[in-house]
């Protein structure tokens, strides 16, 4: 036992240090994928200290009642489970205007005295005076105002003395925005917080995404009512004995009808974490796809050595390597290579998910660094292990099961005839009759291609589907809400979409070069023998082109509907991207696998005839 | 380079060198050489002496590295890529040792593929393969694969391939080397029958008894042709020669 281990652990290592750049292209292919799901992984509750920090500094609620009048107060502050309570606050809505943009202002009135409960943290200026009014500070930044600067609200002018944070209201986009908040796991909490702070105010002049919070003077509130736009809406905050509680305490308050509707402090803070939430439902099904797209390459790489190494598989044969071990030698090969992409993945993903666990500019504090817990780590390392086991079985029982004598021989694998496709070929000009020839020879090879190029069309539509959906929820400019506003969720998603498309097309273009390069080695005696037979060197480069392009056709196509799958898998319900965006795609990626072929084939078709047919004939 | 109608290869200092410095090999060295129409010359010597090389020049696989070659009125030291692809198109076919067939097509199939490059319709290709194929003596195995054909059959093929475009001249590199004596013997005697309808023949072959059996007996060695002998003061050849040996044995 020791012996055969000795045995695998000298060959694994001498191969891999003589194929070292192959090694290398493989773990990257894997990494790229461990890295992803590492930093989606990463943002598991990275919200939960800067929240807790805010909570801390702002002495925020566990619970905050929305009534409808001002003596609904009573029972509650006198229910046995409450310490301490602050208000009741009235509410109201607003038309806000500055610089061109419109939002709605959700507009708690406040004394000029910070309360025990709820004292939202002033970050620059000062808390609210008469004419003088405080933006919560995702609000602010959105709108681009500054203390000092003026805003109107329902036509009067009102200075920003303040920006602030607060814990006990959702951050702007998210305060009155209810869809968003259907897949969040939290019962109740956020979906009572949002309807309790909107439900009885009108902002149908804005849309759902455009309000954000605004503290004035209760004088200054009184001052905006009117016949038209009474005061309906009443905050009450309260402090528990056991903020643990929060949520049973809600529970038996909330839904008498006509009632009081009450949020926690734990919905609050999922609806803060909504902003890593949503781009954790980006990266997940991009590090799916970017494991696809790593097995694709592996497969490829594996089946290159496979038909590189038939030789060494022949040896190991003839001197009483039983089929168990030579399969062994390629899969444990490939799963240390796999272990050791896991472990660059983890700690590239560790090290990059900072960059994505900023909490935002509604809390304070920062998330620190990130927690690998054991179960991220299972989980990247169980991602490695099966992208390196899918691709490299298949080869590794093919090696096995091969003739010893033909592996010795180092025959190559002989290529299948397709008569149906050869027939046909031989009406159509040379590089179509080569190259359609060349797909019917491999059509295992080109089944990978096709399925490497589904994947990734899969998920560039996936990619523009998202792009549609937000833009088609925000407005018509990336990024902006309906009031013009700079939306952070969108913003952030965007980043988000960014980067796996880079990370997508990226390893897109790597396989694709994988597998140009595999088909023009394996075309290398067909094409030495096509032209030693009068063809030119540019009718056999043409012809690998338009092999790999007739491969690509039908995964450009099956991409598409994969792609709008996952992408009704992740979102739901969302607008879908105009079928020309789908056509473009198709098109768009057929012209990138020409071009990314062009320079191999170009290559493979300069190398001399007569060194290919005399090493082919050795 | 030599204006005559009846040289079809012409080569004056033809020189084929590989890797530089201390590594420089001499493949081919200041080799002269006429090859006058309708004639069959054998090239022999040991392995590594040149012979190969020399065939792979003449067929515009590969390039001189100085001198002047020039087959069928075309200098192939001075050709651009495309014009080489022509050259063996049209003019040259290629007989290997390895018979060098596509392995998933079937005899017909390749026979058909130099027709089809050179622009051939399908039906014209096809008819064109037919013929051959009944020429060879294999009209009968022309759906079968190379895989199901004995290697004589396997060089017959190639033999007809060879044939598809109406070549000037045929080159064949060691083509008995890979076959046993019957089937050596079916294939001379089919370059024997195109000998005598005057097709050029470049047979290069370690087998003395193939040799003698050709007009002109070149042996090289180094690089270079060390003898020169003509058998048949240029007229027809005596392939036939081999075949009585293979019969009295």
């Amino acid at each position: 036992m020791r012996g055969r281990a000795l045995l695998l652990t000298r060959l694994v290592r001498r191969d891999i240090r003589l194929h070292l750049a192959q090694a290398i292209l493989l773990v990257v292919a894997i990494a790229v994928a461990t890295a992803t799901l590492t930093m989606a992984l990463a943002l598991n509750g990275v919200t939960n200290h800067p929240y807790a920090a805010t909570r801390a500094a702002t002495k925020g609620p566990d619970v905050v009642a929305y009534l409808t009048s001002p003596s609904q107060a009573k029972p509650l502050i006198q229910a046995s489970e409450v310490a301490a309570s602050n208000g009741p606050y009235p509410i109201n809505s607003a038309v806000l205007h500055f610089d061109g943009h419109t939002a709605g202002a959700l507009i708690e009135g406040r004394s000029e005295a910070l309360a025990g409960i709820d004292r939202p943290e002033v970050l620059s200026g000062s808390w609210v005076r008469p004419g003088g009014v405080v933006l919560e500070r995702t609000f602010a930044e959105a709108l681009g105002v500054g203390v000092g600067g003026r805003v109107t609200l329902n036509s009067r002018s009102f200075e920003v003395a303040g920006i602030a944070v607060t814990a006990a209201q959702p951050p702007y986009p998210n305060l009155c925005w209810a869809t968003a908040i259907a897949s969040l796991p939290i019962k109740g909490g956020y979906e009572t917080s949002v309807q309790g702070a909107c439900v009885n105010l009108n902002f149908s002049a804005e849309g759902p995404r455009d309000v954000g919070l605004v503290w004035m003077t209760e004088s200054n509130l009184l001052g905006l009512a009117s016949k038209a736009n009474p005061i309906l809406d009443y905050a009450l905050n309260i402090k528990l004995d056991d903020p643990a509680e929060a949520q049973a305490f809600a529970d038996t308050h909330t839904f008498v009808s006509n009632g009081p509707v009450l949020s926690t402090w734990e919905g609050i803070a999922t609806a803060d974490a909504l902003l890593v939430h949503d781009e954790q439902g980006v990266l997940k099904p991009g590090a799916l796809l970017l494991a696809l797209l790593a097995i694709a390459s592996v497969a490829v790489l594996v089946g290159r050595r496979l038909s590189e190494y038939a030789r060494r598989v022949g040896l190991l044969k003839a001197v009483g390597g039983t089929p168990s071990v030579v399969a062994a030698t390629f899969l444990v090969e490939n799963l240390a290579l796999a272990l050791f992409a896991a472990v660059v993945g983890l700690v590239v993903g560790w090290l990059a998910s900072p960059l994505l666990t900023n909490p935002g500019a509604a809390l304070i504090g920062t998330a620190g660094a990130p927690a690998i817990s054991p179960s991220t780590i299972l989980e990247v390392v169980g991602l490695a292990i099966v992208v390196a086991l899918v691709a490299s079985l298949v080869p590794a029982v093919r090696a096995a099961r091969s003739s010893t004598v033909d592996a010795m021989n180092d025959m190559a694998r002989p290529p299948r005839r397709r008569g149906i496709l050869i027939r046909m070929s031989r009406k159509l000009p040379i590089p179509a009759l080569f190259g359609l020839r060349l797909v019917a020879r491999r059509p295992r090879r080109a089944l990978l291609s096709a399925a490497n190029v589904a994947v990734t069309v899969m998920g560039i539509v996936a990619v523009i589907a998202f792009h549609a959906d937000v833009n088609s929820r925000v407005s018509t400019a990336s990024g902006l809400t309906a009031g013009g506003l700079s939306d952070p969720v969108v913003n952030r998603d965007e980043q988000m979409l960014a980067v796996i498309t880079i990370m997508l097309v990226a390893l897109a273009v790597l396989n694709a070069l994988f597998t140009t390069w595999a088909s023009v080695l394996d075309a290398r005696r067909s094409s030495a023998l096509m032209r030693a037979l009068g063809a030119r060197a540019r009718q056999v480069s043409s012809g690998l082109v338009v092999a790999q392009t007739l491969s690509a056709l039908p995964g450009a196509i099956v991409g598409i509907p994969l792609g709008l799958g996952l992408f009704k898998a992740t979102v739901k319900s969302g607008a879908l991207p105009s079928p020309l965006w789908l056509i473009a795609t198709v098109i768009g990626t057929l012209v990138a696998m020409a071009a990314l072929t062009v320079v191999p084939a170009r290559i493979g078709s300069m190398q001399s005839i007569v060194e290919v047919l005399q090493s082919e004939a050795a | 380079m030599n204006a005559s109608p009846t040289v079809l290869v012409h080569a004056k200092g033809l020189r084929k060198e590989y890797g530089s410095g201390e590594g420089l090999v001499r493949a081919l060295d200041a080799v002269d050489l006429d090859i006058n129409r309708g004639e069959a010359v054998a090239v022999i010597g040991p392995s590594g002496c040149g012979k190969s090389t020399l065939l792979h020049l003449i067929g515009g696989l590969d390039r001189p590295s100085a001198g002047v070659l020039s087959v069928a009125g075309q200098r192939v030291d001075e050709l651009s890529e495309r014009a080489l692809a022509h050259l063996r198109r049209d003019e040259i076919g290629f007989v290997f040792q390895a018979f060098h067939l596509m392995d998933e097509l079937t005899a017909q199939e390749n026979v058909e593929l130099p027709a089809l490059l050179a622009g051939c319709t399908p039906s014209e290709a096809r008819a064109r393969a037919t013929a051959l194929l009944e020429e060879v003596d294999l009209a009968d195995r022309a759906r079968h694969l190379p895989s199901m054909l004995s290697g004589g059959q396997r060089q017959r093929v190639a033999i007809a391939r060879a044939l598809a475009n109406d070549p000037e001249i045929v080159l064949a590199d060691e083509p008995t080397g890979n076959l046993d004596s019957a089937s050596a013997f079916e294939v001379l005697g089919l370059l024997e029958g195109l000998h005598a309808k005057g097709l050029t023949l470049v047979i290069v072959t370690h087998d003395e008894r193939i040799a003698t059996t050709a007009d002109r007996l070149i042996s090289m060695r180094d690089g270079a042709f060390v003898d020169e002998t003509r058998l048949t003061g240029g007229s027809r050849g005596n392939l036939s020669t081999f075949a009585e040996w293979e019969r009295l044995s």
